[in-house]
């Protein structure tokens, strides 16, 4: 099977996802809830890619989407990268204190948080449950309620029996575990680690490179910073 | 009951049924549909049936007990039969008289007919009121003729014909076909063409397959699937048979919400008599062809309605969806191909069949056929549900079916498709009602939810109403629906508080798009619906809300301010009295004063001041 991966035609194998095939050409497509030992979840929306072209485009998670013969995806185009900024925005103002999203905002260039923080410590993005249920074969912990009070807890939210406090579900947090010591009231983003947005999606419809870093975006802002005009 | 063998053993049965009806050529047909019972139908129904024991009028006069008729805003309603007598709000008082004066004597009771409030004219007979003449009910026009918990009835009216038609003459690909020339699409909100997705289940790779009837109805106002339920369960299930056999499978659920407890009754009911009779099970009508189905109660998630939401729960996970990459009718129910459509949808197949698509064909429009039911609700004179060709103009719907507005109220919108659809305005109000028309317009069909909004509904207040349904009714899975609307939902609370931004209208337009473009599933692709038409329609709302921190309509309470107008007052002391923070203050027949720094702002004294001396700014 082939398929045109930001422009460039490559084959691909028939059982592949579209991350899969991005992955194995060695490009970067950030993920949050996904793992590569656990059935793919597709709630975090982070890995969004755009197929098609013209009015017929559209965003699909690349976590769950298997190829298809003559299929064209584009990983950073101008819609996906802004679609992606504003989720991570909206994360970060639900858990500011996780260093893993604290860097996706660094790597995407997000400089500032619009919604108001509420400090909570999980993102739900359900990797700890699928880990207990999935390779631990415990299934001790689940989602409750929906909506805006969803939440993961132990049945009835008593000490499981199922539960051999193996600590698989901290391992794979994002949220609870390597915790981000940047944001400090009344900031929450961490600058701490900050480095570039890539500054030719402002100038073309996809970014033009994968590198990461981008020599050339390095060196772009450089010479923009040494102007004086944006960074 | 012995089960029924071929269709020559229907038909008789059919006419011995039929000409046993003819005997009992007197009767009483009674609303007991939900609206109708809520206003007492059910005191009228116990009423009637004594009144016939005591007289001794049980062989000649019969009671019909019937599900919704529609006219809801004037329950409870009863005809009589045959001569179509419409008499409405009839309480149980009324019973002997229109027992003793119009079944006995044929002598017609005034005070209880239809006034037509244009003409002012009384009517007599149900099809000549104006809220049904206009419509066309092809669907719902059987709900007055049929005792849901009968299944006679409904065999009576030529009900299970379609069927044994199909079993006998018509090839599976011949029914898919006929379906796809009739041009029938779902009635659930997407408007999928039905032949196309029945065809695609068909020709699925797997032996076991699943036919699923989505009645887990849940928006707010809406209540077309479960009159249908209530009031004819068997149209329902002939509709899903014949798309079971047309899709080749043997298996089909209903998933029906558990708040329904009078459509989860009919429709166990009617599954039991149409097993009885040899309608569902093995052999069906002797063709050889086996169908079973079991009715599953839903919780009453708003978002089990959509069609992965609803699979997974009815596998007993939690109501989730998935994303539909793979679409359902290839890996659906336990991964098994699956056709699930809506109430009305499987409602529509028998008369396909029985009529033939090219009769169904010609109702509508271009793209849109059939007809539609809405129910028409909020602030409107006839309240009910109704059913009209698509294509029909909104304001045939609204003046004409609908009555107007009451209290000589201006209209201002009309929300349509529920939580996730949007608001239409009056600049809009020619507007054909169809799929197409109605996407253009910001809005969508939806599963035909009319919520009618008049000058005193504050637009902002409305998005913000129905973006905290969707808060709370959204799964919770993926970020951009969960987070996503909650902030939107944010940013309205404090646009209505007084505090909103400039800026604020264009971050919820990039919200919107987001969440429209990233969402998993169609609750949160739609979920901006409310929020975007509003903002289309009604910019110059959010903006006096925003930059002078005036509500128009008077609505949200931060922005408003109560003030007694002096000329106007006569100082007759009732808001005074009436006032819960004794913020008024005056002398007898002087003008009285509000205290603002007191006043919360309930409009306790603009209700009750009779000389709209209260001025709300």
């Amino acid at each position: 099977m082939e398929i045109t991966l930001n422009g460039i035609k490559v084959q691909v194998e028939d059982d592949w996802t579209l991350l899969d095939a991005a992955k194995f050409y060695g490009v970067k497509i950030p993920t949050l809830c996904y793992h590569e030992g656990l059935s793919p979840y597709g709630a975090c929306r982070l890995c969004i890619v755009e197929i098609g072209e013209g009015d017929k485009s559209k965003l699909v998670t690349s976590c769950l989407y298997p190829v298809q013969d003559g299929i064209k995806v584009r990983t950073h185009s101008q819609r996906v990268v802004k679609a992606r900024k504003l989720l991570v925005e909206l994360l970060i103002a639900r858990c500011p204190t996780s260093k893993v999203l604290q860097d996706l905002a660094s790597a995407l260039g997000i400089e500032k948080i619009r919604f108001k923080a509420r400090y909570n410590d999980c993102i739900l993005c359900g990797l700890c449950v699928r880990m207990c249920e999935e390779q631990m074969d415990a299934k001790a912990i689940g989602f409750v309620s929906r909506g805006v009070k969803k939440r993961i807890t132990t049945p009835f939210d008593i000490k499981s029996e199922k539960c051999r406090t193996c600590g698989a579900c901290i391992y794979i947090c994002p949220a609870c575990l390597l915790r981000c010591q940047g944001p400090e009231p009344p900031s929450v983003l961490c600058s701490g680690c900050l480095n570039f947005s890539p500054p030719c999606v402002d100038q073309y419809k996809d970014v033009m490179c994968y590198l990461d870093p981008c020599v050339a975006c390095l060196k772009d802002k450089g010479e923009n910073m040494k102007k004086g005009g944006k960074k | 009951m012995e089960k029924i063998e071929s269709p020559l053993e229907l038909e008789k049965l059919r006419k011995s049924i039929q000409s046993k009806k003819k005997k009992e050529k007197t009767f009483i047909s009674i609303c007991a549909g939900t609206g109708c019972r809520a206003s007492g139908s059910e005191s009228v129904i116990n009423a009637f049936k004594e009144e016939i024991k005591f007289l001794g009028l049980q062989n000649k006069v019969g009671v019909k007990v019937t599900g919704c008729h529609g006219f809801c805003e004037k329950g409870p309603i009863i005809v009589i039969h045959p001569k179509e007598i419409f008499y409405h709000n009839v309480e149980k008082e009324d019973v002997m008289e229109i027992v003793s004066e119009t079944i006995i004597g044929g002598k017609i009771i005034d005070r209880l007919l239809y006034v037509d409030p244009t003409t002012g004219k009384k009517i007599t007979k149900e099809s000549d009121v104006p809220f049904y003449n206009k419509q066309k009910r092809i669907i719902l026009g059987n709900n007055g003729k049929i005792d849901p918990t009968d299944i006679e009835d409904y065999i009576a009216l030529g009900g299970y014909s379609a069927l044994s038609k199909v079993l006998f003459k018509i090839k599976p690909e011949q029914i898919i076909e006929e379906v796809k020339k009739s041009g029938l699409r779902g009635r659930g909100g997407g408007g999928f063409p039905t032949g196309r997705k029945w065809e695609s289940c068909r020709n699925a790779k797997g032996k076991l397959k699943y036919v699923i009837c989505n009645a887990d109805e849940g928006d707010p106002g809406a209540y077309m699937d479960r009159s249908l339920l209530e009031g004819n369960p068997h149209s329902v299930l002939e509709g899903m048979i014949i798309g079971a056999y047309a899709i080749g499978s043997k298996n089909g659920y209903v998933y029906v919400r558990n708040e329904y407890p009078l459509a989860v009754k009919h429709l166990e009911i009617a599954v039991n008599q149409a097993e009885e009779y040899g309608f569902l099970g093995k052999n069906i009508l002797g063709s050889g062809f086996n169908f079973s189905i079991l009715i599953s109660r839903g919780g009453g998630a708003f978002v089990c309605g959509e069609s992965t939401a609803l699979m997974a729960s009815l596998e007993g996970k939690p109501g989730e969806p998935r994303a539909k990459y793979v679409h359902t009718v290839e890996k659906g129910l336990w991964n098994k191909p699956t056709t699930l459509n809506n109430v009305e949808t499987w409602a529509n197949i028998p008369i396909i069949i029985h009529k033939g698509a090219s009769w169904y064909s010609k109702i509508g429009t271009e793209k849109s056929k059939g007809t539609k039911i809405f129910s028409l609700v909020g602030k409107i004179n006839n309240t009910g549900l109704v059913e009209t060709p698509m294509g029909m103009k909104l304001r045939e719907i609204i003046y004409d079916i609908g009555g107007g507005i009451p209290n000589k109220k201006k209209f201002k919108a009309v929300q349509t498709g529920g939580p996730s659809g949007g608001c239409i305005p009056e600049e809009l109000i020619d507007l054909p009602i169809d799929f197409e028309k109605l996407t253009e317009a910001g809005s969508m069909m939806g599963s035909g939810g009319m919520i009618v909004m008049d000058e005193e509904t504050c637009m902002v207040d409305v998005a913000k109403y129905f973006l905290k349904f969707l808060m709370e009714e959204s799964c919770g899975k993926c970020v951009p629906c969960r987070e996503g609307i909650l902030q939107m939902g944010e940013i309205l609370e404090n646009i209505t508080k007084g505090n909103g931004q400039p800026g604020d209208i264009e971050l919820l337009e990039e919200i919107s798009t987001v969440i429209k473009d990233t969402s998993l599933c169609a609750l949160g692709g739609t979920a901006p619906n409310p929020v975007l038409s509003t903002i289309r329609y009604f910019r110059n709302e959010y903006d006096s809300h925003i930059k002078d921190k005036k509500c128009p309509a008077g609505v949200c309470q931060a922005l408003i301010q109560y003030s007694i107008i002096p000329k106007k007052c006569i100082g007759c002391g009732a808001c005074l009295k009436q006032c819960p923070q004794n913020a008024i203050t005056g002398e007898k027949k002087q003008p009285h004063i509000i205290n603002p720094e007191k006043c919360i702002k309930c409009g306790a004294c603009y209700d009750v001041c009779k000389f709209d001396a209260i001025k709300r700014v």
